[in-house]
């Protein structure tokens, strides 16, 4: 049975782009072999790490979606494991959680509609429509956190 | 033997009175929400640091539920979204 796992890895900021590169082949490689998909490979590029691991102070940032087989998974975790220039890896199965996100999600949509057409509105937000009219730019206030507390 | 002090006189009568005094004023609070569901945030990330950033001030301890606001349930959904950040060094264990 397959299901969605995302695995992040850090690689140590000595490795050469080749070898990220190669990793990312050796990972895709993996996945194909043992029937599974690989949906998005991101790379977020160097980044500070927020404590120090061994004596590194950054890493490399690669986090692939795989579909795949939990045994999939379990090769890849010990492959990763083994490589020395890895330094850091994740595995962690994202497709309950994305399934739970939608179903809270739509189930809000719905509401909102629901009452919306009970009050006699559109069941859809009109543009300039309420108190907070730039109802798309609201997610961007997550650092007010601190004048908040 | 001297006789002792009373121990109310040591210097700490005039200070107490004082906070009283202030503690009297009724204290106004407001209320805290659950910044996840004002916000309608459905999806607690480990990835999001941003979005984690505020639930770990200074020493990279994770914000309690009775200062922050967050309702039970994105409370626990945040703090394993913090764990797996801190796995992969996206947040601090602890501030040195």
């Amino acid at each position: 049975m397959n299901r969605k796992y995302e695995l992040v890895y850090v690689v140590s900021p000595e490795a050469s782009d080749d070898q990220v590169t190669g990793l990312h082949t050796q990972v895709e490689e993996t996945v194909t072999r043992m029937g599974g998909q690989l949906e998005k490979t991101e790379n977020w590029g160097r980044r500070k790490l927020a404590y120090e691991i061994g004596r590194h102070k950054e890493g490399t940032y690669v986090l692939e979606v795989i579909n795949g087989s939990g045994e999939l998974m379990k090769e890849l975790d010990r492959r990763l494991k083994v490589l020395d220039y890895v330094i850091r890896h994740l595995v962690v199965r994202v497709d309950e959680h994305e399934a739970v996100v939608d179903r809270t999600r739509s189930r809000r949509t719905d509401t909102t509609r629901r009452r919306r057409v009970a009050r006699g509105l559109p069941p859809d937000r009109q543009p300039g429509e309420g108190q907070r009219g730039d109802s798309d730019d609201d997610r961007d206030d997550r650092f007010d956190m601190g004048s908040e507390l | 033997m001297p006789p002792r002090k009373p121990t109310g006189s040591r210097g700490r009568g005039a200070a107490t009175q004082g906070k009283d005094g202030q503690q009297r004023r009724p204290m106004f609070r407001r209320r805290k929400v659950c910044k996840f569901c004002s916000d309608k945030i459905d999806d607690i990330n480990y990835k999001d640091v941003k979005l984690l950033m505020p639930f770990v001030p200074e020493r990279a301890k994770i914000l309690p539920r009775r200062i922050s606001g967050t309702c039970a349930l994105h409370q626990r959904k945040l703090r394993t979204a913090i764990m797996r950040a801190r796995q992969l060094a996206l947040i601090p264990y602890t501030a040195e």
